[in-house]
């Protein structure tokens, strides 16, 4: 079971299925006093980082 | 090292030398592609264990208890220490394009062999080193890129060279692929309904993703993925309909298609389209090549092509030149590529967590993407090479009747006949195999026999187009980010000469900037399928040519460093692919430059054509195109003595300063972030 349970867990990390998650562990645990992004905002944001510079190749 | 923990690798290295050893030798009918699989694993194996250990122990002294990037500037974003197989997964997923499918299909012309043997060597010596190192180095300087890296370290000229360097192979790389799915799509209204339905497929997934349901990537990819085997259904049905003939175009049509694509993608935002159908092809890339390994294993089959053919003198159908220098040439990124360096200086080094790390990142994903560059080797081959060599020819070689083209490819000792052709060609639910060039339809063709047998005979022509679809999606993922990347790399070169230019987010520049790459790009894929001869001979090797530059520019750019950190004699580790890339490359573009031969030589090719045009020896059709063809090939000439010019000038300016830094004279300081 705790393999499934893993393989899930890794599956959604390699997808970036849990990134707003763990951007919200991170703002929480390192800048309390910040306002944090909602999922929406978090994910645009996200995406254009993603796509500035060579993310792709031949 | 104990001699408990290497005994192991002793029998490791036993089957590998004895199976290569096999496959060397071996000159019977077929050879089961076991041995060719099992080769590789033994020398990948014993690569990593041995020779990337001590190239990171030794050569770059990796250093565990060092703060990475990741760590020190962990903002919870970019910057941001993650699991490494997490990091593996993300790194493997943007250096594998469809590069490392196309080049070994081509390079089957010459055999398995020469290709086979290229992709081992060349990456384990020379491809892997090549990304491990530059991700080395960029994590010890905060990510910085490989332009970036070539300014601080060597100087001005170097970093220009890398921004030239990765516009002008951008440029010839989309318009290459660009041709490889025209030719895939041409006259087949079954690839060409299945491609354009993945375009509102990947638009819808953008806007659930957007608006519906936030960051849900894996929910929203299941379903696309399933709307896209949907999409290989649908095209299946509709070549049964009345309506097949609104998806029947030939070449340019499509062309005009794929050119106002790549406007469009590169314009509108990513969210709509570009950034779901990256995740959709990452699903199916990884999916298609474990689904692949496994096949292959199961079904183990026979390679019908032999080790050896005669066009490793040169006379080549399906692109001119000897085995060397073109193998290494058409090979390309399955063995060592330059491209590699840029996504290896950027993004993935923010995201190591400990320098331990870099090993298995950098030359472990390289590895396994020279195992996929295996694979389509084995998928080329293990058609009948009269098969492989109908489908890849073009009619401009062995003439567009189909009984001319079997006369003349039975004729060179490779036994093919019409209804052969005619009954695959039905199997797979195209109207016509023969001269589909590009190598798209020829692996897909190979794949669809690998898993037909493997996994269910009935199905071969939704296989066929399954691995069609699959080719498509992420050919036109590299269009789309590689049309934007040359953007943002153009808007940055303009703004230097006028600010606004440079604002990537103002609309008039980004449409300026766009509309340039794409115009460029544009005009190499409209040559190639306006070519007779199929354009794929023509762009392939320019492709090549450019990508094996950019690979010595990164090998500069590492050479100089070692060099610059007292590692005189370890600088060898880079320096020795680095001459053997100079000395392919300058050969090729030497032969392409000067030959006399006219399906070798650029000039040769357009004196050629430009005498016959003046005889008045052309057929009205072929003499109206005759002088944009004559034309190109003067430019394909005078780009290929840029490349060369441009590889000579980094090596020279590293040479420079390697030599100032070995005679105690100034050099430019370290950029390396303190620890």
């Amino acid at each position: 079971m705790s393999v499934l349970v893993n393989a899930w867990k890794w599956l959604r990390r390699l997808s970036g299925d849990d990134a707003y998650e763990r951007y919200l562990e991170h703002a929480r645990a390192e800048h309390p006093d910040c306002i944090v992004w909602d999922r929406a905002r978090f994910c645009r944001e996200r995406e254009i980082e993603k796509w500035t510079g060579v993310k792709r190749c031949c | 090292m104990r001699i408990n923990k290497s005994v192991p690798f002793l029998f490791v290295a036993v089957i590998g030398a004895y199976t290569l050893g096999g496959l060397a030798l071996h000159r019977g009918e077929t050879i089961n592609a076991l041995w060719i699989v099992t080769a590789a694993v033994c020398i990948y194996a014993i690569g990593y264990r041995f020779y990337s250990a001590w190239v990171a122990a030794r050569v770059l002294t990796v250093d565990p208890s060092r703060a990475t990037p990741a760590v020190r500037l962990n903002n919870g974003r970019d910057f941001m220490p993650t699991d490494r197989w997490i990091v593996f997964g993300h790194h493997f997923a943007a250096i594998a394009g469809p590069g490392p499918l196309i080049g070994p299909t081509l390079a089957a012309q010459f055999g398995y062999l020469p290709g086979i043997l290229w992709i081992l060597i060349g990456s384990v010596l020379g491809g892997c080193v090549q990304d491990m190192t530059i991700l080395f180095l960029s994590t010890r300087r905060d990510g910085k890129s490989l332009g970036q890296m070539a300014r601080d370290e060597l100087g001005p000229f170097g970093g220009f060279a890398a921004i030239i360097g990765t516009i002008l192979i951008l440029v010839i790389l989309i318009a290459v692929l660009g041709l490889v799915i025209v030719n895939a799509m041409k006259h087949s209204p079954w690839a060409t309904a299945t491609v354009f339905a993945t375009i509102p497929i990947a638009m819808f997934i953008g806007g659930y993703l957007r608006s519906f349901r936030p960051g849900r990537v894996l929910e929203a990819s299941l379903i696309g993925v399933a709307l896209l085997l949907g999409a290989v259904a649908f095209g299946g049905w509709v070549d049964h309909q009345e309506a097949r003939t609104w998806f029947d175009y030939t070449g340019l049509p499509l062309a005009g298609f794929v050119i106002g694509y790549g406007l469009l993608a590169a314009i509108l935002p990513v969210w709509l389209l570009l950034a779901p159908r990256d995740n959709l092809s990452t699903f199916l890339k990884l999916g298609t090549v474990v689904l692949l390994a496994i096949a292959i294993v199961i079904l183990r089959p026979d390679i019908k092509m032999p080790a050896f053919t005669q066009f490793v003198d040169g006379t080549g159908p399906i692109f001119a030149g000897k085995v060397f220098p073109f193998v290494f040439i058409t090979i390309a990124c399955g063995a060592i590529s330059g491209f590699h360096s840029l996504v290896a200086s950027g993004t993935t080094p923010k995201l190591i967590t400990n320098e331990r790390d870099i090993r298995m990142i950098g030359y472990g994903s390289m590895m396994l993407e020279s195992f996929v560059a295996v694979m389509a080797m084995i998928a080329a081959t293990l058609l009948d090479p009269g098969v492989y060599f109908a489908i890849n020819t073009a009619a401009g070689v062995v003439g567009a009747a189909p009984d001319a083209a079997v006369a003349t490819i039975s004729g060179w000792g490779f036994p093919v006949s019409v209804d052969q052709m005619a009954g695959l060609a039905k199997e797979m639910g195209e109207q016509t195999l023969f001269g589909r060039t590009g190598g798209a339809p020829s692996l897909a063709v190979g794949m669809a026999s690998i898993f037909g047998t493997a996994f269910g005979q009935g199905l071969l022509a939704v296989w066929y187009h399954f691995a069609i679809m699959f080719e498509a999606v992420f050919i036109l993922t590299t269009l789309d980010a590689g049309t934007r990347v040359g953007r943002f790399m153009l808007q940055d070169a303009l703004g230097h000469i006028w600010k606004p230019m440079g604002r990537t987010s103002w609309y008039p520049s980004v449409i300026v900037a766009s509309a340039l790459i794409v115009a460029a790009w544009g005009y190499f894929l409209y040559i190639g399928v306006i070519d007779p001869n199929g354009g794929v001979n023509i762009l392939w090797p320019l492709f090549g040519i450019a990508n094996q530059m950019l690979a010595g520019i990164a090998l500069s750019v590492a050479t100089g460093i070692l060099v610059k950190s007292g590692k005189l004699k370890y600088a060898l580790v880079t320096l020795v692919p680095l001459a053997w890339l100079a000395l392919i490359t300058t050969t090729a573009a030497w032969q392409k430059v000067m030959s006399p031969n006219p399906k070798l030589g650029f000039f040769a090719a357009a004196n050629d054509l430009a005498m016959k045009l003046a005889s008045g020896a052309l057929p009205p059709e072929k003499a109206a195109v005759a002088p944009t063809l004559i034309f190109n090939q003067r430019l394909d000439g005078w780009i290929t003595v840029f490349f060369t010019l441009v590889l000579w000038f980094v090596i020279a300016d590293m040479l420079r300063v390697a030599s100032r830094c070995l005679r105690g004279l100034p050099v430019p300081p370290s950029a390396e972030a303190a620890a």
